[in-house]
Formats: structure tokens, sequence, C-alpha cells
């Protein structure tokens, strides 16, 4: 079983409310899900859509063809129509789109008219078509009921009535009416599943790791931190504050640092330009900072709201002097989650800034998965706080140690006074010009740390045969995609030759991007592959550089996309079969 | 007790009769008279001869970039109110390059003390015009003089409704002990504006030129009036009020951030027990 749904409209007519609602219902009856959006950088009008898959079998990218097609606007069926699959059909109501279609695979339902007749409010046609979708499927209704009851809750017994309602008006009008609808809906696998989304995730991640304070200017697609960390502001104690802009914003941060509490900021490609010379400042005073960075395409405002892998060189290369950075590229929302966590706690440790790179694809897209185990999550406080402070007999706040890492002390807990500067420094933290203090502070800041934070980054995650004669390699959003890919390109019985002969198609994903992780065994698995392809959303490919310049291995293959729009399965394995040949 | 031997720093890099070494030795003056320990205060500065104050004395310093004195202030506050943030900047650093900061900054009232060293030139850079370089003023890189208008940073904190704006002057020096200490009891936020002769590059602003203008404002003045205090802000030329030209009791951010009304933020502990219920919210 594995269904694609699409709920197609204009800005503003509530598609996302659709969406949301669908998939919380296919994720709490136990289906998993996979949600993808595209929308245009407006408030109304235009076209959007948001397409949700479920299956009883774990997903993690989107598919090329429609089941189910929910049409708002004429657009929809105009753009969608040859999407729909065999079995596809689309709903629409005629006297709102003022158009009526022929064809079987068009099914005109009365949004409007039953949501006036059953819920008493045109308003609820949205929820007719929602009740029509579930119809169409044949689920049952009582978790959508749940769903109802605890959104409208404060709004009284009468919205949850109009509602429950326009439901079951939507659902009778669909379970009749469509009679070409041929859905097999198989019992779920799991009881429930939890559903969320990219930046849901980091935010999670950063409130899990002790964060207490997030400052960002607004900036898709990193906006949806900002909100997620003002929802949670009161409930855990964390300050945001919106800055008026992206150099306050990580100077705020670094700020709140320094004062002594863990700090984070967000922001995307054309406000990070902005934070480059207090990303510069975090390493020069060595102050913990986590930044948590949405790609979108560039250059310049680009396409605000869609998506691209364009900025790892930047996040890389950029700021002035060298110092010690930390990079993250999360493939899924449970490994922005948990690689949020190991980034303020490498942050911390090691008094340096460090990065989710991210992109509005991940931002956007929900999963599910079984629970997120807080018990792998790491919380040390590695700041020297209160008597441990006040009972050091002198103290500096840059002292020589053997692994560069000075004592990170909390201003105002002892007498010793924390000193820091943003001119190159002493171990006290003054002002120095002279070359040896210089050279043995860049052997402290950078050289000795780099080394001790590289033995932290974790190996690519190999998946798929273990002797690959093709290898497909990504970083970042791709992840879910290119293992549906390696999926569907594996023989049907897996392992045919576990510890035997070569072949096979399998995926090196890197999350843990930088400092880059030591390399013999995926350079090993790359050199004896037949065909070695590196897939990313941008037009250079800027990680196979990365690769090699890091490793020395030259991809000979690679797929690239640049449109805004992230891949979708049936065309990567169409292109990985044009290059495998 | 604190004194003025807790508060010895480095050795000062400024030139010789800079203004500002009256500014360090009364600064250090007010905190001693104040009971303040070297501990219970930040000083958060920029870049530029001002922005190396802090070293010349003894306190927890956060010497950042150029223009980002008051981000790095307000950070500091949002996580430790308890901590007095002083946040010094030249006239460059904070009404040029840092300007956006200081309308937010005064809007937000966030209780910084802000103590712009106002040569009315750029110091470290060897001498081109500031934001408040006076109109005749040549340069190397202004050879036709200033064309742009001084801008008048009491007349923007009026405007702006900024909680406590005051100016001195680094040649009167019991006047700007009385104003970095009115400055520091202040709660909310505060600009002291501290006219700070350049003995280098600024030839037109020199220590004669403020002594025969500056004058004490008037006792009976209310600083409370703001249509007042605005034509007390826009006195310049031959007569230069300094003191408290305006306040108000507008409530500090800190006092109406809910989270941090009661316990600074550094104080108030993680608790990984309560991240089950976020966690619930997704299922
Ligand atoms: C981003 C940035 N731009 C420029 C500079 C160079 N710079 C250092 S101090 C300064 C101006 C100094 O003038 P002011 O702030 O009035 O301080 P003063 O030296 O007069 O005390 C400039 C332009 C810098 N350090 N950083
Ligand atoms: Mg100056």
């Amino acid at each position: 079983m594995d269904y694609s749904i699409k709920i197609g409209g204009e800005a503003g007519q509530g598609i996302q409310t659709i969406g949301d609602t669908l998939a919380k219902v296919f994720s709490k009856t136990g289906y998993h899900v996979f949600t993808h959006q595209d929308y245009e950088s407006r408030i109304r009008g235009g076209h959007n859509f948001f397409q949700i898959r479920l299956s009883n079998k774990p997903i993690s990218a989107s598919r090329n063809k429609i089941d189910i097609l929910v049409a708002l606007d004429k657009e929809s069926i105009l753009l969608y129509k040859n999407e729909l699959s065999e079995q596809g059909i689309a709903i629409y109501d005629s006297s709102a789109l003022r158009q009526k279609y022929e064809g079987k695979k068009l099914l005109d339902v009365p949004f409007e008219t039953l949501a006036v007749e059953h819920g008493k409010d045109r308003i609820m046609a949205n929820t007719v078509a929602t009740g029509a979708v579930l119809g169409m499927l044949g689920l049952k209704l009582d978790i959508l009921f749940e769903i109802i009851n605890d959104i409208f809750r404060k709004k009284g017994e009468d919205v949850i009535k109009g509602n429950i309602n326009a439901v079951k008006a939507g659902y009778d009008f669909a379970s009749k009416n469509c009679t070409d609808c041929s859905f097999s809906i198989k019992e779920p696998a799991e009881e429930s599943l939890m559903l969320i989304n990219g930046v849901e995730a980091i935010g999670l991640g950063a409130i899990s790791s002790g964060c207490k304070f997030y400052s960002a200017y607004p900036m898709t697609p990193s906006t949806g931190i900002l909100n997620f960390m003002s929802e949670k502001a009161e409930g855990y104690g964390i300050v945001v504050e919106q800055a008026e802009d992206e150099i306050a914003a990580i100077n705020m941060t670094i700020g709140a640092s320094f004062a002594g509490v863990r700090a984070m900021t967000g922001t995307s490609g054309g406000g990070f330009a902005l934070m480059v010379e207090g990303l510069s400042l975090a390493g020069m005073t060595e102050t913990p900072v986590v930044i948590a960075l949405g790609q979108r395409p560039g250059p310049a405002t680009g396409f605000p709201t869609r998506t691209e892998q364009a900025e790892l060189m930047f996040v890389l290369h950029t700021a002035h002097g060298e110092f010690p950075r930390l990079v993250f590229a999360p493939g899924t929302p449970e490994q922005a989650f948990y690689l949020t966590n190991k980034a303020f706690d490498i942050a911390e440790r090691f008094q340096i800034p460090a990065f989710i790179l991210f992109d509005q694809y991940l931002a956007d897209s929900a999963w599910t998965f079984g629970r997120f185990d807080l018990s792998k999550i790491k919380y040390n406080d590695y700041r020297l706080r209160g008597n441990d402070f006040k009972k050091l007999g002198s103290y500096k706040r840059h002292a020589f140690t053997d692994t560069g890492v000075s004592p990170l002390a909390v201003p105002g807990d002892a007498r010793h006074v924390v000193v820091t500067d943003s001119d190159e420094h002493d171990e006290e933290g003054h002002i120095v010009e002279d070359a040896e203090t210089r050279i043995k502070m860049v052997q402290k800041r950078l050289l000795k740390k780099i080394p001790l934070i590289r033995q932290e980054m974790s190996q690519p995650i190999l998946y798929g045969a273990d002797k690959p004669d093709i290898v497909i390699v990504g970083w970042g959003s791709t992840y879910g995609v290119m293992k549906e890919a390696v999926d569907a390109l594996s023989p049907p019985r897996p392992p045919l030759i576990k510890g035997g002969q070569r072949g096979g198609i399998a995926m090196l994903h890197f999350s843990e991007i930088y400092p880059f992780p030591s390399s013999p065994k995926f350079l090993h698995i790359l050199n004896k592959a037949k065909k070695a392809i590196c897939i990313e959303n941008n037009a250079t490919g800027q990680f196979a550089r990365l690769m090699r310049e890091e490793t020395g291995y030259e991809f000979k293959y690679k797929i690239n996309k640049y449109d805004g729009r992230p891949f979708i399965i049936e065309d990567l394995i169409g292109e990985i079969n044009a290059v495998i040949g | 007790m604190p004194s003025l031997d807790d508060y010895k720093g480095q050795m000062p890099a400024w030139c010789p009769g800079c203004g500002n070494f009256p500014i360090l030795k009364t600064f250090k003056d007010a905190v001693v008279e104040l009971g303040l320990e070297p501990h219970q205060f930040t000083i958060v500065s920029g870049i530029g001869q001002a922005g190396k104050f802090p070293h010349y004395l003894k306190c927890n310093t956060f010497n950042g970039l150029h223009g980002r004195t008051l981000p790095v202030s307000t950070g500091i506050r949002l996580a430790n109110h308890d901590m007095i943030v002083i946040a010094v900047a030249g006239d460059g650093d904070c009404y040029g390059e840092g300007g956006n900061h200081l309308l937010h900054a005064i809007r937000r009232n966030i209780n910084i003390k802000l103590f712009v060293h106002d040569n009315q030139v750029y110091g470290l850079t060897k001498g081109q015009a500031s934001p408040t370089s006076m109109e005749e003023m040549k340069t190397k890189v202004q050879p036709f003089g200033v064309l742009s208008e001084q801008l008048n940073p009491m007349a923007l904190a009026v405007a702006l409704d900024c909680s406590f704006a005051a100016r001195s002057f680094a040649g009167d020096i019991s006047h700007l002990k009385e104003m970095i200490k009115e400055s520091i009891k202040h709660k909310g936020f505060s600009l002291v504006d501290i006219l700070q002769p350049c003995v280098v590059f600024n030839k037109i602003n020199t220590y004669e030129w403020y002594k025969k203008r500056v004058y004490h404002i008037e006792a009976g003045y209310d600083p409370t009036n703001r249509i007042e205090a605005f034509k007390k802000a826009l006195e310049w030329g031959d007569k230069i009020p300094i003191g408290v030209i305006y306040r108000n009791n507008r409530p500090a951010f800190e006092e109406r951030m809910p989270i941090i009304k009661d316990k600074p933020l550094i104080k108030q502990g993680f608790d990984m027990s309560k991240i089950e219920a976020a966690l619930k919210g997704f299922y």
C-alpha cells in the first residue's frame, strides 16, 4: 500500500490545514507518512501544493504519481491531471471553481454546499474535503474527530459539532459517489507514529539540549524554528528575542552565551551573510554558539520559499581568519533532532560555533518515526560555575592547555573577572600585539582543537549492498530520496552477497560534514565501486568539491538539480539509470 | 569595599593628552564610590580608541566588534540581569556602524548603560569624519568638509523616548562622575554622550572649544518634560548644555519579559524531565 495525495490551491485557501490534518490522521492511525510542500513567496493567490504520501512501510520521499488530488483551484486540475495514477481520482467543487469537468477521473464534490448544509458555515468547505479524502480511502473517522476536538476545544461545542458534521458529510458523499474509487487500505503496521518536520525537529533538539536563548530575524526557511522556540518559551524558560537584524541576532546570541547560557540563532543564506563577522567573533572569543542555517536558492533573494543545497561552500569557508567550526547537515527530522543535540554539546565542549545546515525541503517535510529516544540526548554542562569557579586561586579565560580548551567561566559567579576580546589577546583576554602569543593562541584556538573535534565526527551512513558496484553519494536533505532509490534499484531479495562478492547499489550519506570525517573506510568503498555518483541539489557539485579537497577523490559522475525543487524518487531513479547505463 | 587598587588595568595605548584618560579615571572613581566590585559588572566595548577602555581597568570584559556593543550587551542582560552591563563605544562605533542597534536598544529600554566617547571623529582609523563631526570639518577623506548634517544624539534619544539621556564632558570630571553614577543607578536604557577631545585628529572640538561652550543645565530644569527636553537637546553651538537632558520611568525590558521577570535566566536550571511533554506534542 503506497498512496500519494496532493492538495493544490492558492495561498490562503487552507491547503496546509487540509494537508496537516490528513497527515496527522494517518500518522496517528499508525501509517508511515511523508509530506512535502511547494509554495510561492506570497500570502494570497498564486499556486501552491501540499503532497502527502502514506504507506504501511517506512517511506522517505515523494513520488511523481498522485492517487488523490484535492483541487481547490482550476490550476491544480490543469497542472496535475496528468500526474494522476491509473486508479487516481481528482476531487473538486464545481460551484467553487465555476467549472464542471468531464471524465471518470474527476469527481465533483460540493464542498461548499455540504459545508453550509451540514456545518452551517461555508468556512468548513476544507473540512468537507478532508472528510471526502478519508471517505475515498475508506479510513475510519474517530481519529479525525479527536483531532477536531483538540483544535476547536476553545471555540466551543457548536464549532466542534459543525466540523464533525462537515467531515461526515464529505465522507458520506465520497463513499457513495466515488464509484471508481478502488483504494485498498491495509491495516497499519504500527500503533501510532510521531509526525515531525525538519524545523520542529531542530527546535525540539535545541530545547532538549538545554538551549535557553534564541534570537533571530525572520527569514524563510528558518522562521519555523523561531516560531517553535517562541511557542515553547514559556513552558521551558527560554528567552526568544526577535532581533533588529541578523547582525544583532548573532551578537545577542554570543552575548547570552558569554553570560553563561546555551544560545542559538537561525537564519537563511542572506541573513547569514550579515552574520558572518559575528561568526568570526565567536571563533576569536571562543564563545559557543549554534547556528541553524536553512538554505534556499540564491543568489540574493533567489527563490525565497524553495529549496537548494548551495551554501555548503559558503558555510565552510566564510568569515575572516582561521578558526574551527562544526557543520552538520541532517538528512531527516530524526537526524536533525539528534544532531542539534550533538552540535550543542560539541559547541560548548570545544567553545566553537556549530552549524545545523538544512534547507527548505527538510524544513517543511514531515516524516513519521517511532519515538525519539531521550536517553540518547547528551547534556553535560561544560561551563565553570558557582563554587567550582569561586574555589579557583586565579582564573584566565583563555589559558593555554593541552587540548586548547580553556575554562569557560560564568562572569559574576566568582570574584575573578572574565575577559575576552575580538582582538588577538593573551591568556587573560587582554589585547596583545606580539608574535609569540599570537602563535600560541592560533595553536590553542585552532590547531589543537581541530583533530579533537574530528574524532567526534561519525562516519557516513552506508545503506544498501555492503560491497557495492554502484555508490550514490549525498549529504543533507537528499537522504530520503537516495535511500528509496537504492531500495528501488536493489535486487528484490536483499543481501545476495553479504560478505561475499561485489555487486549491487548502495548509498553513502554524509550528515556530519565538517571537520570532514577521517576517510579510509568510505574512501575504500568509493575506490572499489565501478561507478560513484555524487547527487546534489545545486549546480556545481559543492560536496564533490569538498570530497576532492579533503580526500583527493574525484567524482566522475554527478547528478545536479538546481530548479529550486527537491528530487522526486522516479526522476532520480531515471537519472541514476542513465549513468549506470 | 572596593578601592581604586582593585581597578588597576593594562597600560593605556592612548595618545598623551587624550580625552579618554579623564574618562577612565572618573569611571574608576564612580564605580568605587558606588561600591561596585570588578566582577559585578561587565563592560562590552566595540572597536576604536574608546573600545580599548575596559582593558585599562579591571572588570568582566567583552571587547567585541566595531558597532556591535549593544546586541552583545542585550544578550548578556537577557541571560543574566543580575549583571550590570555597561557598553562603551566611540561615536563612529555606536552612531555610525551600529546605528540600527541604538534605535532598537532604546525602544526595548533594556537596562544597558551606554557611554559614548564622542570625540566627533574616527580616532583609531586616523581622522575621518564621524556622524557627529561638524559640517565645516575637513579631513583627508572629506576634503570639501563634511557635507552631511551632524547627528544630534540627544535629540535622537528624546525623539525615541529614551529612558535616560545625558551629556557630559571629559574636561569636567566632577560632572562626569555624577552622570556616570546616575546612569548606573538608572533602571532602563541609558545613553551618556561624553564630549571627549581628540588631541590628534580633531582640531576643531578641542578642550578650549568645549570649555568655552559647555554649561551645566540650570537647576529647576525638568528632564521629564519631553517637549522641553527636545528644545534642550537642540542646543548646540555657542552654548552646549551638559547634564541629564531627558528621563522617564518606562519599565525596563527585563521587567516586562515574563520568562525572566522573577529570576535571571542563568539561574533557571535545565529540567530534562519536561522534554517528554514537548515530544508528546508530535504523536
Ligand atoms: C567592521 C569594521 N569596519 C571598520 C573598522 C575599522 N575601524 C576601527 S575603529 C573605526 C572608527 C573609530 O571611530 P570611533 O568609533 O569614533 O572610535 P574612536 O577611535 O574615535 O574612539 C573604524 C572605522 C573595523 N574595525 N571594523
Ligand atoms: Mg570617535
